[in-house]
């Protein structure tokens, strides 16, 4: 560049004739926009790390996770034959004898391989019984070929029951809505229509409205125990609100399984609780407050009263005490005071701290875990057992599918209604 | 504050009513974190008081015998770890987003934040299930990895909360004094804002420290916490171990987060500010 050019550094050239001034602020802004597309890039770089860290601690498992709800190729990879077979079937009765030769095949090749009590599991999953199926055709496919094995197939009753071909096609598609329906108690009908699944058969539903109606049992458990407390520290002297402050932040610190600990030790049939309430005569007997709906939402309730309280106290704090005084001063008596000057002010802080509660509810696993009973299970408690004990993926998959629907939907609300900057952390 | 000009008794029944439901819940959240703590002296094997006798045999047990040792060795490498990455990463991360000009911080903000909202068992089954694929499954790493992105938004938070109070024009003049990016960063910037970061520090090892969840998928035997073993113990069989471990946890975690807590609140206020 030479030096009559004006370029950026080039002052004088501004205060020069109009045009070239323009040309000047033009390359001015210019490397200002360059400057700022460097500041972006470094800051970009700077948090790089962590965003890549999270994608791939956190973002690809999650992902992972849900795809297993909607994609199960273990059917088709099991059923190559039987795919092609049914690929013309209409869904009505019975397919042709060339379905059933090919899954004769089919079952044989999985036995060769040494895959057919995966193929019995992957299926029982959406057709109960037919796991003990399964191998029993297998063990009879053996030396069967041919006819025999058309045959073979045809003597048990199982292959030639009306739910069993549209289960096993329904199978063969790798894409499925089968175990989102399933978590929701929901099933295709043979006529291509969503229909319940019969009563004996649903149990999800009745996990989910259990999970809600403890974690509303919980919310309103925390307000009722909450709300007064924030309004006394509120109000009191700031000395005196600094030691009752910490009367709830020293639960708040402790872990969820330390205090759930503490409480299965204090819930025990011998334990401080049952002598307190035989002591003070409420109970004439010991009651059996563990494995017990009432011993969990206790528990739960004093794990979750910090979370309620410190929002609804955080908004109490800022109310200047002075519009009470000029509510009393214009007459209102003290609980209209309160009801038509202070609880609309406190209100986005008792929405904040109950949906807060409400949300995390959702998703407790450790309390229900170790204080709830067989029939106060959660929703996660359900999730971990398809993993760990019925090794079935899919439904874990899918349970959590709408578990995270539900609990991002009110996050939703929360973060549109209250703003991020409610959920305080620290 | 309470009462109105004149207090009726009305009134004043009511705010003695006040005060003896806010005694009672009080004492709802104190005595069930208190109780452990007598209980883990105890010489016999019931929970029940009064005390047989005093006896520090439980914590013998727990940091004597091999199993909890390698589980308290155990949970200070993952705690560690931890620490040390999410600390690191999250500090970079709340120092970009600080910058107005950061692209997509409205969008960023609640990515970091979903860790603390998604149910841990799914973030978990998750972990298992990728982690399985990729052979981080059962492994150190793996539970370091999981448990970063459960701690960093307390990293970020905290630091980004320092920063508020950080006047980014000392970086400037560090710059027109000379002093490489690098240099002004370690020199100016990590000295004001230290406050935060230990803070930031201290709740993710907390968060570490404490977690069960991530570590129940994770772990395998010869890898499990000092949480682990406590879950593990509370469901075979209660014995009054795990008061003396439940007595130590919670001691640990109280005592880092008022430290937290203390230097979060220092790190805030603007340097220099007039006190």
């Amino acid at each position: 560049m030479s030096a009559l050019q004006p370029s950026e550094v080039d002052r004088p050239a501004l205060a020069r004739g109009r045009p070239a001034a323009d040309a000047d602020l033009k390359s001015v802004s210019a490397a200002l926009r360059r400057a700022e597309f460097g500041d972006r890039l470094r800051s970009l770089l700077l948090a790089a790390p962590l965003l890549i860290l999270l994608a791939l601690s956190f973002g690809i498992p999650i992902v992972l996770l849900l795809s297993r709800a909607v994609y199960d190729p273990t059917i088709a990879d099991a059923l190559p034959k039987t795919t092609v077979a049914l690929a013309g079937w209409n869904g009505q009765g019975l397919p042709v004898d060339d379905a059933f030769a090919a899954l004769a095949a089919d079952l044989k090749d999985n036995q060769v391989k040494g895959t057919a009590y995966e193929l019995a599991k992957s299926l029982n999953a959406r057709l109960p019984g037919a796991r003990s199926q399964v191998l029993k055709t297998v063990r009879k496919l053996e030396n069967a070929d041919g006819q025999a094995a058309l045959e073979a197939m045809k003597s048990v009753p199982f292959w030639s029951a009306p739910s069993t071909w549209p289960a096993i096609r329904n199978g063969t598609h790798s894409l499925t809505s089968f175990y989102l329906l399933s978590a929701l108690d929901m099933r295709w009908n043979a006529d291509g229509g969503i229909e319940r699944v019969p009563p004996e058969q649903a149990i999800f539903l009745q996990v989910f409205v259990r999970t809600f109606l403890v974690a509303a049992a919980v919310t309103l458990a925390t307000l009722l125990l909450g709300f007064p407390l924030a309004y006394l520290i509120a109000s009191v002297p700031k000395g005196l609100a600094a030691v009752l402050i910490v009367a709830v932040l020293l639960p708040f610190w402790t872990s969820i399984l330390v205090r759930t600990a503490a409480w299965t030790v204090l819930l025990q049939k011998f334990g401080l609780v049952n002598d307190f309430l035989l002591f003070i005569g409420i109970a004439s007997d010991r009651l059996d407050l563990m494995y017990s709906r009432i011993g969990l939402i206790i528990a739960m309730t004093h794990i979750q009263l910090p979370f309620t309280l410190l929002p609804i106290y955080s908004v109490m704090r800022t109310i200047q005490p002075s519009q009470m005084k000029a509510a009393y001063s214009l007459g209102a008596k003290p609980l209209t005071a309160f009801r038509r000057v202070y609880l609309p002010q406190v209100f986005p802080g008792v929405m904040a701290g109950c949906l807060l509660t409400f949300i995390l509810c959702l998703g407790y696993y450790i309390t229900p875990a170790l204080i709830g009973g067989a029939s106060d299970q959660l929703i996660s408690n359900f999730i971990a057992n398809y993993v760990n004990v019925e090794l079935n993926w899919e439904m874990a998959a899918a349970l959590s599918f709408i578990l995270l629907v539900f609990t991002l939907a009110l996050f939703g609300i929360f973060a549109r209604i209250l703003g991020l900057d409610r959920l305080k952390l620290v | 504050m309470l009462l109105s000009p004149f207090p009726t008794l009305g009134e004043r029944i009511r705010i003695a009513l006040l005060w003896i439901w806010c005694a009672l819940v009080i004492l709802f959240l104190l005595v069930p974190i208190l109780i452990p703590v007598p209980l883990s002296f105890n010489s016999g094997a019931f929970f029940i008081f009064p005390l047989e006798g005093l006896s520090t045999r439980w914590y013998e047990m727990v940091l004597g015998t091999q199993r909890w040792q390698s589980a308290i060795g155990n949970s200070l490498i993952v705690a560690f770890g931890t620490t040390l990455i999410a600390t690191t990463l999250g500090t970079l991360t709340a120092i970009a987003l600080s910058d107005e000009k950061f692209p997509g911080r409205r969008i960023v903000m609640p990515l970091l934040l979903s860790p603390l909202i998604v149910p841990v068992v799914i973030t978990a089954v998750g972990s298992y299930l990728f982690y399985a694929r990729i052979g981080l499954a059962s492994t150190y790493a793996g539970i370091i990895l999981a448990h970063t992105a459960l701690a960093s938004p307390f990293v970020v938070v905290t630091v980004a909360a320092s920063l508020t109070g950080f006047d980014r024009n000392l970086m400037r003049a560090a710059a027109i004094s000379g002093a490489k990016p690098l240099t002004a960063f370690f020199r100016v910037m990590l000295p004001l804002i230290l406050p935060g970061v230990l803070s930031g520090a201290a709740f993710a090892f907390v968060t570490s420290f404490d977690e069960v969840v991530v570590v129940q998928f994770l772990a395998s035997a010869g890898q499990r916490t000092m949480p682990l073993e406590m879950f593990i113990g509370l469901r075979e069989k209660l014995s009054p171990a795990i008061t003396a471990a439940a007595t130590l946890m919670m001691a640990l975690s109280i005592v880092l987060l008022v430290v937290a807590n203390l230097l979060a609140r220092r790190g805030q206020k603007r340097p220099g500010a007039a006190a």
